[in-house]
């Protein structure tokens, strides 16, 4: 019974260990900063810290805190880190979070909190936006479907394939991956016959490998981390070499380093993303010299975690830059201009957002080469401008086709 | 006398913290507690330490999505007074049949079961989306009216949780001290005598693992209110190891141990990333639950009840458990 006392002078103990500071504006980060996408979160921090740097660590003369808290891809610890950011820290502006599912509880709990803006670290899945969008849920980049804009037309007019079949994770961001690229590859004329939907961190895929119809032309494989290298290497060592397109987190700087016999496999094949490394533009070469200078032990170059986390932070300081640091009507004048801001994004293009508070995007067609020392990169061979969520096509009728699932679309 | 001497303080803590301290810290170490409950009432009084009260929690939290409010529609919305029977009867037939499959086993063996369980129900709701609508899961499960609120907002499901906490205990409390209760504790002690007796052991099993079902299910339904939705991740390998860590360093001796465990790991999981590097605070973590395993054998709960021996000299001191 002693031990439930002891319990409470602990609470008040700590609750006068942290104090709210008056002056400084405290904006909230939400990143995986543990088990396996801790890498990837990692990287999301060090766009922050880059967006950061760039204002000098102030806006219209206050200090930028920034409280990072990390949650572990589920929802919940994404609802609770948010929690914990609003009540107890004092946040009104919240940077975050990473993956799919977090977003869409993130954008529910966002109802429940009308004086706070959230705006998306790196999360894709589409409906956390496209469907019951939610008055201070911003999104200043692409879901899973615009990061694949350009692939389907690119594989089915240049690479010439008809039939493809799909293998990729059974949650809702391939979901959104595979409509991006099977709205335009089924509308181009090409079919897909067969979807293999798989757990995440399955071991292995031989049941899969084998069921593949032998007539494809290409398999579209959205599998992130070792996922992709475990699918990759099971099917090559059964004696297949059917071409490989890649997803956004398939065709990624890990899986391309892994020394496995399948990367003959890989040059050649396209995929789509929003973050190229090498690309090759002005402003592109401008971040990732800076990300390299303030983070020697970083990655090779600025990871899409880092590239969108980064946007989401600059929107944030220069939307509280226009409203001179004021959030005291509850942040409705800063979410107003957040609506019409404008800004140039790392990959060269104008930043901006559409009527759901998501952002209007360029994509990359990529395909995967040699370089000279044997290793693999990655290089655009085509930028797609201006993509936005309905991918071109009219609101009503890109909705009326219903939420994403493993049914839907379906062309066979 | 002695438990109002606990419970007047925290049903007081409220006026003096804000939402936060209430809702993310104390509320939600009382949801971990009840399911923690249900685990050290099977390790105390049965003997068995079951991996599967988190499953059992989820079995009651996905009957109250599933036939309540839900922003995914699907389900059956049912008036409360027949969703939560229905949740409730759910988990305790599920702590039954994991009763009955696990009935003949003990130690490692019952751990591989009930883990087995757990893990295959995970997967499950992950893969299945006709009954648990698949990785995304149930949202927007909120909380029943209540005047004009909600019994989600953070005091009214304070006083909740603690009313459900303290009902738990005393419902443990008189169950062990109930025939079958003894029953249950005479499994553990001796099965082969109780056979020779002529009672079967596999009833007491049986029950005593519903009753844990209806304690975690509790704690589930209170879980579903307050995180607002449910899905695969709320009954994953995470959470299972969460609930057993909660019940070791909170001890098991006593039935409030869980709580005293449950305290402590939030407040861990929360602060420490204020503490220390952020690459690094689940290292921080990690060593604190060591070094209260290692302090503590018996748990903090029981090294509380020693100090506050101690401090009172020896002249009280023996008495036993």
């Amino acid at each position: 019974m002693k031990s439930l006392k002891i319990a409470v002078s602990a609470i008040a103990l700590s609750a006068a260990a942290f104090p709210a500071s008056a002056d400084d504006i405290t904006i909230g980060v939400i990143s995986i900063l543990e088990g396996a996408f801790a890498a990837l979160g990692q990287d999301g921090i060090r766009g922050v810290e880059m967006a950061v740097a760039d204002a000098g660590g102030q806006v219209a003369g206050n200090n930028i805190e920034l409280v990072v808290v990390s949650s572990d891809a589920s929802p919940d610890s994404a609802v609770s880190a948010a929690r914990r950011l609003i009540e107890q820290d004092g946040a009104q502006i919240i940077v975050g979070p990473l993956s799919g599912s977090e977003g869409l509880a993130l954008r529910d709990l966002s109802r429940s909190y009308p004086d706070v803006t959230i705006i998306n670290g790196s999360s894709g899945a589409q409906d956390t936006t496209l469907r019951d969008p939610s008055e201070n849920f911003f999104r200043f980049g692409g879901d899973g479907a615009q990061w694949m804009a350009g692939v389907g037309t690119y594989a089915h007019d240049t690479m010439g394939y008809e039939k493809v079949a799909i293998v990729a994770e059974d949650y809702s961001f391939p979901y959104t991956q595979v409509l991006g690229f099977m709205t335009e590859f089924c509308s181009a004329g090409g079919t897909v016959p067969a979807k293999f939907w798989t757990p995440i961190g399955n071991a292995d895929y031989s049941s899969v490998v084998y069921s593949i119809p032998q007539d494809v032309d290409a398999i579209f494989v959205a599998l992130g981390g070792s996922d992709a290298v475990s699918f990759l290497t099971q099917y090559q060592q059964a004696g297949f070499n059917t071409p490989i397109i890649g997803g956004s987190i398939t065709i990624d700087q890990t899986v391309l380093s892994s020394d496995a016999a399948f990367r003959d496999m890989l040059i050649g094949a396209p995929a789509g993303t929003p973050t190229v490394s090498d690309y090759d533009s002005a402003e592109w070469q401008a971040f990732s010299a800076t990300y390299s200078e303030m983070f020697p032990d970083g990655l090779g170059a600025p990871s899409i975690f880092a590239h969108h986390y980064y946007m989401g932070a600059q929107a944030a300081l220069l939307g509280l830059e226009a409203v001179g640091g004021d959030l005291s009507d509850g942040g409705k004048a800063f979410r107003a201009v957040l609506n019409d801001l404008e800004f140039t994004q790392p990959t060269g293009g104008t930043m901006r957002i559409d009527e759901n508070r998501n952002g209007i995007v360029d994509n990359f067609v990529i395909e995967v080469f040699e370089r000279e020392d044997g290793s693999l990169g990655t290089r655009a061979i085509e930028v797609v401008k201006d993509v936005n969520q309905t991918l071109g096509q009219d609101v009503e009728t890109f909705l009326a086709a219903g939420p994403v699932s493993r049914d839907n679309p379906s062309c066979p | 006398m002695r438990y109002f001497l606990v419970l007047i303080p925290l049903a007081l803590l409220p006026l003096l913290l804000n939402d936060f301290w209430v809702s993310q810290v104390l509320t939600r170490a009382l949801i971990l507690g009840v399911i923690a409950l249900s685990l050290s009432f099977l390790a105390t009084y049965l003997g068995v330490v079951s991996f599967a009260q988190v499953t059992l929690a989820g079995v009651a939290g996905y009957a109250v999505a599933y036939f309540g409010p839900n922003t995914v529609g699907l389900g059956f919305p049912l008036p409360l007074y027949v969703s939560l029977p229905i949740a409730l009867l759910l988990s305790m037939a599920a702590g039954a049949l994991i009763g009955l499959v696990a009935r003949r086993s003990r130690g490692i063996y019952a751990i591989m079961i009930t883990l087995a369980i757990g893990v295959a129900f995970f997967y499950f709701t992950r893969q299945n989306y006709a009954l648990f609508n698949g990785f995304t899961g149930f949202s927007g499960v909120i909380a029943p009216k209540m005047g004009e609120g909600n019994w989600g907002d953070p005091m009214p499901l304070y006083f909740l949780a603690l009313g459900v906490s303290v009902i738990c205990v005393v419902l443990v409390n008189g169950f062990v001290r109930s025939p079958l209760g003894l029953a249950v504790q005479a499994v553990r002690d001796a099965p082969g005598r109780l056979l020779a007796l002529g009672i079967p052991t596999t009833y007491p099993i049986v029950a005593a693992f519903a009753f844990s079902g209806l304690i975690a299910g509790s704690g589930g339904i209170l879980n579903v209110w307050f995180q607002e939705r449910v899905s695969s991740f709320s009954v994953g390998i995470g959470p299972i190891i969460d609930v057993l860590i909660i019940s070791v360093i909170g001890g098991l001796r006593h039935p409030t141990g869980a709580f005293v465990g449950a305290i402590v790991y939030v407040m861990l999981d929360i602060f420490a990333i204020d503490l220390i590097d952020r690459d690094r605070f689940n290292l921080l973590i990690g060593i604190v639950l060591l070094a209260i395993v290692m302090a503590a054998p018996n748990g903090l709960h029981q090294l509380a009840i020693d100090w506050v021996g101690k401090l009172r000299g020896r002249a009280e001191q023996p008495r036993t458990n």
